[in-house]
């Protein structure tokens, strides 16, 4: 082993074996690194520009003020939508629906999951990391409900549902996309995601709404006693009655026969090796 | 009787064999040599080396056994005790598990300690150039009754064509190459009215845009695959149909075969835009292998492996609002055959 005279250990003696030149680019680029880093983390990570003085119960008021800051670039000022992607704040290219109509339940289910808002216009909505402080996202649904009348938040009542019929309406309308035990899986075009850990009003708004590529299912298809019934049903698939065990994330049958194959190779395995050590 | 003889052959070759292994090595009165040895043979009348008691691997045994018997008696002492619960499975799974492992490393232990293996070995016959001619010759000279060759391997070749053929033609019943009746048949006709999944019979207000609906036929068998329908709404401006087919979709409302045209699954999918502009257009997708179609155009072929569209299926609205079928399907239904293209009966 080389020995240097370096008090350094290691991570810094393999460098003493490199070319003057490409130290000293090492030295440079590690250093800038370090230096955007530094910018990157000290930089705003909240993309949410918010009054000065929040007061301190939402109002109608508040929720202009976050959606002229927030949400006029792809929803237009007076929330009437942009048709076409046109250039908004800063470098973003904004376009969406109209809000007028779309009533409190559209605001509430998009905001508390996160999909909105949506930091690029062509990417798909999904569950974020929520921005919005709760009191922000009430008075934002507060001024979408002012813009036209719409649904209020629904209000199910998961335990008055029946889960068999909640298995039964969930297999035919629902569980083509997000499969049989809400896992979630794809659909051309977008990612279907799963229902753990959604809250039973959330699972409502989206039947409800129809969110993104999602059908929209109104009481007629659906009535309020059938979605007690999905929504016990998909509240229930966050503790599946796994009978036999190890439920292999519920995934369904290539999983489970991965898992067969392989437990039936190291079993060979393993007799092949007793048989070995018997014929020695 | 037959059988009779073959138990004496039988025998006779098994008792032979084994007389022929207790000779000695050594030239044999009629000239030939057995090569098996039996070098590690005792000498004092036994055949198999003796080998010292091991009583520590019999008792091991035993044990073993015994384990594997508490195992087996407690699946039944859980079986019959505990409710089922996963708790339980696992349990009943973890005492069949014991039982048959501890059986079988007792059989290992037994194997390997106390059952005497011995190997022995026997030499290959040295080659005999003598012998091997002499066999050679003797299957040339056999062959002499043969004397009009050609002849007999004509009718052999005519033979086994003839019976090679005979067995391929059970292929012919595995596809519907004369027979396509089955396939043609529907359970459509015009006025058949549409039911949903309970039979109740479906009325064109019901059907709303923005979602799906599964429709069967009134009255249809339940495993009747032509009879499965899925329903969507669109905006009449929006639909691109076919040439001859502008009336099939009354008020926007489309039917299409709910069997995927690729390999036979129901389509189980529908992604519709929440903001046209930016989201893609209305599509049926089959979840098998998605396949994904446009109810805008017929249910065109946009993705996947599909080969073809989706039957659509001419609709009408009756005097009381019911749906009802207008005729039969465009084309056959389920997954392509080359008689698929042509309209069903």
């Amino acid at each position: 082993m080389r020995r240097t005279g370096s008090a350094v250990g290691w991570p810094v003696r393999w460098t003493e074996r490199l070319q003057p030149g490409w130290r000293r680019a090492l030295a440079v680029s590690a250093l800038v690194l370090a230096g955007s880093a530094t910018v990157a983390g000290a930089a705003s990570q909240n993309g949410i520009v918010r009054p000065g003085h929040e007061p301190a119960r939402p109002s109608v008021a508040l929720g202009r003020e976050l959606y002229d800051a927030n949400c006029a670039s792809c929803h237009g000022i007076g929330g009437e939508g942009v048709g076409r992607p046109r250039p908004g704040a800063g470098d973003l290219a904004g376009a969406g629906p109209s809000l007028e109509g779309v009533g409190a339940m559209a605001a509430d289910f998009y905001l508390r999951t996160g999909f909105m808002p949506l930091a690029n216009i062509h990417a798909e909505p999904s569950a974020q990391r929520v921005l919005f402080t709760p009191k922000e996202v009430r008075a934002l649904t507060e001024l979408v409900a002012s813009l036209g009348p719409g649904p209020g938040v629904p209000h199910p009542e998961g335990r008055a549902g029946n889960l068999a019929e909640g298995f039964r309406l969930f297999t035919e309308d629902c569980a083509g996309c997000h499969q049989s035990l809400a896992r979630g899986g794809f659909v051309t075009g977008a990612r279907v995601p799963p229902l753990q850990g959604v809250p039973a009003t959330e699972i409502a708004e989206a039947v409800r709404i129809g969110p993104y590529l999602m059908p929209r299912f109104s009481a007629r298809q659906i009535s309020a006693a059938q979605l007690d019934s999905i929504v016990r049903y998909v509240l229930w698939t966050n503790h599946p009655n796994n009978a036999g065990g190890w439920s292999i994330g519920n995934l369904g049958p290539i999983p489970e026969g991965l898992v067969a194959w392989l437990a039936a190779v190291v079993l060979a395995v393993t007799c092949l090796a007793v048989s070995r050590r018997l014929r020695a | 009787m037959k059988l009779r003889q073959w138990l004496i052959a039988l025998s006779a070759l098994a008792y032979a064999r084994r007389r022929r292994r207790r000779e000695q090595p050594g030239p044999q009165p009629d000239g030939s040599h057995h090569r098996a040895r039996l070098s590690r043979s005792p000498g004092d009348g036994r055949l198999v080396p003796p080998v010292p008691a091991d009583r520590r691997a019999e008792h091991l045994v035993a044990v073993l056994l015994v384990v594997a018997a508490l195992f087996a008696a407690g699946f039944v002492v859980v079986y019959a005790e505990l409710e089922p619960s996963t708790l339980t499975n696992q349990l009943l799974g973890v005492c069949i598990a014991g039982s048959l492992a501890c059986v079988a490393a007792a059989l290992a232990v037994l194997a390997r300690r106390l059952v005497v293996t011995e190997e022995l070995e026997e030499d290959y016959p040295e080659p005999d150039p003598q012998a091997q001619d002499e066999v050679a010759e003797l299957v040339r000279e056999g062959a002499g009754g043969i004397t009009r060759r050609r002849l007999l391997v004509g009718a052999a070749a005519t033979a086994g064509g003839a019976l090679g053929l005979a067995g391929l033609t059970p292929l012919l019943s595995l596809g519907p190459l004369w027979d396509t009746t089955p396939l043609q048949a529907t359970p459509w006709h015009r006025g058949r009215r549409l039911v949903d999944t309970g039979g109740a019979p479906l009325r064109a207000a019901d059907i709303e845009e923005e979602t799906f609906y599964a429709a069967f036929a009134e009255g249809a068998e339940p495993d009747e695959i032509a009879s499965l329908l899925v329903l969507v709404r669109m905006s009449p401006s929006a639909l691109r149909l076919p040439p001859g087919r502008a009336d099939w979709a009354p008020e926007g409302i489309l039917a299409y075969s709910r069997i995927c045209t690729h390999a036979g699954c129901a389509i189980e999918l529908y992604r519709k835009p929440r903001f046209p502009a930016l989201e893609p257009k209305p599509a049926l997708v089959c979840p098998c292998h998605y396949s994904t179609f446009d109810p805008a155009t017929g249910a065109t072929v946009i993705f996947g492996p599909a080969g073809r569209p989706l039957p659509q299926l001419p609709l009408l609205i009756d005097a009381s609002g019911y749906l009802a079928a207008a005729g039969n399907f465009s084309e056959r239904v389920g997954p392509g055959w080359w008689g698929v293209r042509e309209e069903p009966s």
